[in-house]
């Protein structure tokens, strides 16, 4: 039943680093600006292949931030890369004011997004993104599901006009989609289709939704949707709310607090077009810690076995409520 | 009560020192009336500045076409602490941007002309949002960069941040960018008022000795009197031999002015930060400047 199999493991950084220096061949309006972590976010790539539009500033993201601005308002495609916490609430003001409010062309790269970022703990395990960065007028937020798509997306970012966010991982998670699959900003991917429950998840939470509902047809014959919400902001409440009146039931699951994310979006999206039991799988408002990114994941319920879990949950509540 | 905003357009040309007074008595007349009318806004800071304003935007020192804002050939200006805007609007109109007429809709429901600069492409003229204190130096860097990093061309970038701005850490960022990446195209002017909302910046938390931070920070530095024309203009005449001569550095013009300059009731007081002339205030305060013209 399931059409998406694992092809090997690779982080979507590299699937990111690897497409913007593509596309640096074929847009020569592309600048990358690297904050010194640009061997860990990967723009390095970009760097060895186009050195003269690449620009490096240091420890300075508020500054990076406000460069790109600088540097889109002289009609180049400005990307700045760094881990996620510091490239979105160091620099909070400089996207709200000068990136956003400018709706300027400015692509920020958030890479070592989530508790895989493992050992290094809290500080760096980026779980609040998404949320602050929805509030923002005039942001697009991407989050790609693998190596495969992070490099669609990295390209669509970098076609789109205005500002927009992509979230990476610094682990390496299941390649399983297509190459010739098709991506669109703001266009949801069904990967499998149902109608007893509807799972909406982003990143590395899509590939075990998939394993999750191979589970709960072959344990439990449930016959479970899959949509892979890559595109937060602006979220595609078509899809969602058409799969929220076909299931009946929806789980999400999102590697990012509970507050303010995916499940936070697609909650948005429900109450406001076809109201529906949902229930939503993402950190309990708590900060991360140390440990190996397998070892987080389970800890913190990141995983299928919870996904079938939360289901089957929701599922009782759609039935009791009928 | 109304005002009304002299329709007049000022050419970019060079100009002898004497020229600029009608000009400068201009761009101070629309600030008061602009700023009266809107109930609300920061006069001390503007009026403060309108000779480096006048200077840079009608003695020929940029390159401009206010028929076409987004002329690719353009130099650019930013002004850094968003809250001077007035005198900015006040500039562009008499640019030929928009009509003088707009004035009197700064910061009304539905204007062009929002308090603090709106984003690139809502008003004519205006180079980008600004108003968080900070971020329009790291702007304008980041434009200097585009110019001569990538595009190699040879348009030049002018920026006025505030003296207490200074305060904010990422100016410093800013500048060590600029330095690094050799930005002789780059000139940036403090307007050193020394005042700030709480009261004088050495008071609220000091930033000097300002010329030997900036030269330390790789910078060609340029101190003068902001409110002397004859030095506005050669203080941008050495920027732009600067620029000519690549010399390699970013150029920092450090310009002592006063807040609120040569209106009494707001001479150098930091009070004036950020309360507008009611009416009263504003006609007698046009009074003023009026008797000055026929001394
Ligand atoms: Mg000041």
């Amino acid at each position: 039943m399931n059409k998406y199999i694992s092809k090997g493991t690779k982080p979507t950084r590299q699937g990111f680093g690897e497409a913007l220096a593509e596309q640096g061949d074929k847009d020569s309006r592309i600048v990358v600006i690297g904050a010194d972590v640009t061997g860990s976010v990967l723009t390095s790539f970009f760097a060895e292949k186009h050195p003269e539009r690449f620009i490096s500033v240091g420890i300075a993201e508020q500054n990076a931030t406000t460069i790109a601005v600088g540097l889109a308002l002289s009609g180049k495609v400005a990307f700045f890369s760094a881990y996620a916490a510091f490239a979105t609430f160091r620099n909070a003001d400089q996207l709200r004011v000068s990136v956003c409010y400018n709706n300027a062309n400015v692509k920020i790269a958030g890479g070592h997004s989530g508790v895989t970022v493992g050992p290094d703990g809290a500080t760096h395990q980026c779980l609040e993104d998404i949320g602050l960065l929805r509030t923002l007028p005039n942001m697009t937020i991407v989050v790609p599901c693998d190596y495969e798509q992070a490099k669609k997306a990295t390209i669509a970012v970098a076609e789109h006009i205005g500002p927009a966010y992509i979230r990476l991982s610094r682990a390496k998670t299941a390649i399983f989609t297509n190459a010739d699959d098709d991506f669109q900003i703001g266009k949801a991917d069904v990967l499998r289709d149902g109608t007893d429950v509807c799972i909406v998840a982003c990143g590395a939470l899509v590939w075990e939704a998939l394993q999750a509902a191979g589970e709960l047809e072959t344990k439990y014959n449930l016959n479970v949707a899959v949509i892979n919400c890559h595109t937060i902001k602006p979220i595609d409440a078509d899809t969602i709310s058409a799969y929220a009146k076909k299931c009946g039931a929806i789980v999400t699951a999102e590697e990012h607090q509970i507050y303010g994310g995916l499940g936070s979006a697609v909650a948005e999206v429900v109450v406001g077009k076809y109201p529906v039991p949902m229930e939503m799988i993402a950190m309990q408002d708590r900060f991360g810690e140390s440990g190996e990114p397998d070892e987080l994941m389970r800890h913190f319920g990141f995983t299928a076995e919870n996904i079938v879990n939360r289901c089957l949950l929701v599922h009782k509540r759609k039935i009791e409520q009928k | 009560m109304s005002f009304s905003f002299n329709d007049i357009i000022f050419s970019n040309e060079q100009r002898k020192p004497d020229d600029y007074a009608a000009i400068t008595k201009e761009l101070k007349r629309d600030i008061l009336k602009s700023l009266a009318l809107a109930g609300s806004g920061h006069p001390g800071g503007a009026l403060g500045i309108a000779e480096l304003m006048a200077v840079l935007h009608f003695g020929g020192v940029m390159r401009y076409d206010a028929t076409n804002p987004t002329w690719k050939e353009r130099d650019r200006f930013i002004l850094s602490p968003g809250h001077y805007v007035p005198v900015l609007y006040s500039c562009l109109a008499h640019c030929g941007y928009f009509p003088t007429s707009e004035l009197a809709t700064l910061r009304k429901l539905g204007t062009r002309l929002q308090g603090h600069p709106a984003g690139f492409g809502f008003t004519p003229g205006i180079e980008t949002t600004t108003g968080s204190l900070g971020q329009g130096v790291s702007i304008a860097v980041g434009m200097a960069m585009s110019d001569k990093l990538i595009d190699k061309n040879s348009h030049k970038v002018f920026c006025l941040s505030g003296d207490g701005e200074l305060q904010e850490g990422s100016c410093w960022e800013a500048a060590m960018s600029a330095s690094m990446h050799h930005l002789d195209n780059l000139c940036w002017i403090v307007d050193n008022n020394d005042c700030q909302i709480d009261g004088r910046v050495k008071e609220v938390m000091s930033i000097y000795p300002l010329k030997e931070k900036f030269e330390s920070f790789g910078f060609a530095v340029i101190e003068l009197n902001g409110n002397d024309v004859e030095q506005v203009i050669s203080g941008y005449e050495q920027f732009n031999a600067n620029h000519k001569n690549k010399i390699n550095k970013p150029t920092c013009i450090i310009a002592k002015t006063i807040m609120g300059n040569e209106i009494s009731l707001m001479h150098d007081k930091y009070q004036w930060h950020g309360n507008p002339p009611t009416i009263a205030q504003a006609e007698e305060a046009l009074k003023e400047l009026e008797d000055t013209n026929n001394e």
